[in-house]
């Protein structure tokens, strides 16, 4: 295990939930045939931390986060939130996937209402959802319908969708992953911002080595299908961090050439 | 850009605001004709038709020959009065200027039917009554026809209802449930494709009173569409939704009520669509064959007695009430469906 010697305040007991992956297995049936997608996984979050999934494309990250969200159920294994095994989706986990997925028939406020909705808690709690996108910056697209939306504004929506459930665990599947390189950069800090305010502890899976050193406390770097834990390195480096910072890209050579790719650099 | 292109092809003004433009500008009169030529040639067009009832003696034995000519010159006068003074009639004035084409087409073809059936018999008479004929329809047999749309509405009103409602039950029932979708789905193929029609002469000897029988139909009718469309549009509803909502702590019931049927309501009223049109064909041949009331019934009796004026007065009532209720329908899509981008407008 690595060493957690990290200077700044990170951890927010109060806000975020630990994670205890133990021992994970997980496969898919294709055809009758047995696909193993997860070998032997296990890893640890500590409350409030940041940690980066990175892996090969198709390697099982996503499979993963859905084990986490508990939409999947593993074949065999033991995830925990804090000292509870989980056995279902529960809001206090939630994913903020690749695809917005907003609602189209719902405005920018009921997406956001979506999550307080559905537990039935929404009278009552309502200027949960106006802070929610405040903290977006999107108060004045509240009424505004999805496909009116740029592909960044529609992730913000998304994020404050989970963010107004004051999650213990956020889980990110590629969040940013299609958005336009400035609005990524953009979305990486606000990111951040979000995490340091709230507290709440942080699963980003990612393909994008630069946004996994940018973001986190600790970079978890996944073998091709079936995937296993391949390294555990440690990002030991206060927020805000600079993109040139040498350090920052002597773990960036390390971590492609674990992926395999060292001979491009 | 606009849909109706007849006045561009003849040169006159391309919008309403150049109309409005050109109309506020001192003119002579030449040039006021050209600029709001449509209407002023739509305004010529019913005072020929007004001319048509006057100028030859009627063939038949029409009394309201004298009366239509006056109310086609007092709607000439309206059209003339209406184009001049566009500007100041506002909504119903900028409303009236692109539709002035129609008034015009509406006008000539008015004309011609009067001079082709009442003043000379061009079309054999007895079969094609002049329009004389048609509004002594309405206003002579007025009691009669009026019970028979109530008749109709009434019919066509509670078996659509009961058919959208069952349908729609229905679809997301299959949609949502294997075990359900497993019995039902069987039975709605080897009922549903058959014509509602068919059923006629079991039906109506199997249910108490031909109006339920009737409706009964209709229902089957509206049922059969609403349910496959309903039925479609929840099973094509994304994973990507339920997971988003469950992880979010959605329950089933919410995952029915708020994720699947919202996601489906496009599909369902496709279904409403189509539902609406076969009913109303049954609603017509249930009227004519079982039913002794309604708008099918009235169409049936007039051609007992020979009475094309009133089937052609009929046929105008029911179609300006079918056209009616789908233009209801999709006024409540248009409400219902506003997050949707690019729906068909009726």
């Amino acid at each position: 295990m690595v060493a957690q010697a990290i200077a700044e305040p990170i951890t927010h007991p109060a806000v975020g939930a630990a994670l205890d992956l133990a021992h994970v297995n997980h496969s898919f049936d294709i055809d009758g045939a047995e696909l193993p997608v997860l070998d032997d996984v296990s890893l640890r979050l500590k409350a409030g931390e940041f940690v980066a999934l990175l892996g090969p494309s198709g390697c099982g990250k996503s499979t993963l986060l859905r084990l986490v969200a508990g939409l999947d159920r593993a074949r065999s294994g033991v995830l925990r939130e804090d000292d509870n095994a989980i056995a279902g989706p529960h809001p206090s986990r939630v994913v903020v996937f690749q695809d917005p997925t907003l609602f189209p028939w719902r405005s920018v406020w009921d997406n956001v209402a979506l999550g307080l909705e559905a537990q039935g808690i929404l009278k009552g709690h309502r200027q949960r959802v106006d802070a929610a996108l405040d903290l977006v910056g999107l108060s004045a697209f509240r009424n505004a319908y999805p496909h009116q939306l740029s592909g960044g504004m529609a992730q913000r929506v998304a994020l404050a969708r989970a963010l107004v459930n004051d999650p213990k665990i956020l889980i990110l599947d590629e969040p940013l992953g299609k958005l336009d390189s400035l609005t990524r950069i953009a979305m990486q800090a606000e990111i951040v911002a979000l995490w340091q305010k709230a507290g709440f502890t942080t699963l980003l899976v990612t393909h994008d080595v630069e946004e996994a050193l940018f973001l986190a406390n600790r970079v978890v770097v996944l073998s091709d299908r079936p995937a296993r834990i391949k390294a555990n390195i440690a990002v030991q480096r206060p927020h805000p961090r600079h993109r040139g910072d040498p350090y920052l890209a002597e773990l960036r050579k390390q971590i492609l050439g674990l992926l395999g790719l060292d001979a491009t650099w | 850009m606009s849909t109706y292109s007849a006045s561009k092809a003849v040169g006159f003004p391309q919008s309403v605001e150049e109309g409005v433009a050109l109309a506020g500008r001192p003119l002579s009169l030449p040039n006021a004709l050209l600029a709001n030529g449509t209407g002023v040639f739509a305004s010529l067009a019913w005072v020929a038709f007004g001319l048509s009832c006057l100028l030859w003696e009627d063939l038949g034995d029409w009394s309201r020959t004298h009366a239509l000519a006056i109310a086609a010159f007092i709607i000439a006068g309206g059209i003339l009065a209406a184009t001049a003074s566009g500007k100041w009639l506002g909504r119903f004035g900028t409303g009236l200027q692109p539709r002035a084409a129609w008034l015009l087409a509406l006008g000539l073809f008015l004309s011609m039917w009067e001079v082709a059936t009442a003043k000379f018999a061009w079309l054999p008479l007895p079969f094609f009554p002049p329009p004389q004929a048609i509004i002594e329809v309405y206003t002579d047999d007025l009691p009669k026809l009026f019970d028979s749309v109530l008749a109709s509405v009434k019919l066509q009103l509670g078996g659509y209802a009961i058919g959208a409602a069952a349908g729609f039950l229905t679809g997301v029932s299959i949609g949502w449930s294997r075990s359900v979708g497993y019995w039902v789905h069987p039975v709605l193929r080897f009922i549903g494709p058959l014509p509602a029609t068919a059923w006629l002469p079991i039906a109506f000897f199997t249910f108490p009173s031909s109006w339920s029988a009737s409706t009964f139909l209709i229902a089957l009718a509206t049922g059969f569409p609403v349910t496959v469309l309903t039925w479609s549009g929840v099973a094509s509803v994304s994973n990507a939704y339920y997971d988003v909502a469950r992880t979010l702590g959605a329950k089933p019931s919410f995952l029915v009520l708020k994720v699947a049927i919202p996601a489906a309501l496009p599909h369902v009223f496709v279904g409403l669509f189509m539902g609406l049109g076969s009913s109303f064909a049954v609603l017509v041949v249930a009227e004519m064959i079982g039913v002794k009331a309604g708008l099918g019934w009235y169409l049936q009796w007039a051609q007992g007695w020979a009475a094309y004026a009133n089937m052609y007065a009929a046929l105008l009532v029911m179609s300006l009430l079918c056209s009616g209720a789908v233009t209801l329908l999709f006024k409540i899509r248009d409400r219902l469906l506003v997050w949707q981008k690019g729906v068909v407008k009726w």
